[in-house]
């Protein structure tokens, strides 16, 4: 399984973030939220100074490029956990 | 007034230590009880320590802040953070996830469906790094 991470922010902003997390996976940059509009994930207004940013939302894809399983959290505090994910990639098998 | 004012403090504490330490790890992030716990012990102080005081302006004036820091709290984590766009028009369970192209953190293309050609994706949207 391979995690992919989208938000708004700039590639180097990405880099920041792996760098001080140590994240290897890639992260990818969707600047003018055009994916995340596609997906149905905007949240107008909600980033700093009123930027339009992504919802937390999790989509596990297959490899004839079908959702599986999706998590879309309704409080922005709460995600789904890696034992969520993992048990939704493992179920795949 | 001493155990009013520690009540205050305790809830200033409980407010702080969510935002900069607890708000990191889910198991004190998605429901924040080390905040409550604290508010619980600072409102037994603030009443305590109102009930007790011979003059009552200045401990009611601290503990009205402090219910009021309580509130906004409270509200600020239940409320405010509930309120998500609807999503209606996510892909669902079953449904092709839309194809697409962006760039990495070293501006290289990566592309959905090269992915899923060769493993699962699991595809996480995240709000970003301010």
């Amino acid at each position: 399984m391979q995690p992919i991470a989208i938000s708004v922010d700039t590639p180097e902003q990405s880099r920041d973030l792996c760098n001080k997390a140590g994240y290897t996976f890639p992260i990818l940059s969707d600047g003018n939220a055009s994916v995340i509009r596609q997906y149905d994930l905007l949240h107008k207004g909600a980033g700093e100074n009123g930027h339009d940013i992504a919802r937390p939302a999790e989509f596990l894809v297959d490899r004839n490029g079908v959702v599986r399983w999706r998590n879309l959290t309704e409080d922005f505090r709460v995600r789904a956990t890696p034992e969520q994910m993992l048990a939704a990639t493992r179920s795949l098998h | 007034m001493k155990r009013v004012l520690l009540g205050l403090f305790l809830v200033l504490l409980g407010i702080v230590t969510y935002a900069a330490l607890f708000v990191r790890w889910p198991v004190t992030r998605d429901v924040p009880w080390t905040a409550f716990a604290l508010f619980v012990i600072a409102l037994v102080l603030m009443i305590g320590g109102l009930r007790n005081a011979p003059r009552k302006v200045w401990p009611s004036i601290v503990t009205a802040i402090g219910v009021a820091l309580m509130a906004f709290f409270t509200v600020g984590v239940t409320v405010f953070t509930l309120n998500l766009p609807a999503s209606q028009g996510s892909p669902a369970i079953g449904a092709k996830a839309p194809d697409f192209t962006l760039p990495d953190t070293n501006h290289k293309s990566v592309t959905l469906s090269q992915l899923t050609a060769s493993s699962n994706v699991l595809l996480i949207f995240y709000r970003g790094y301010w």
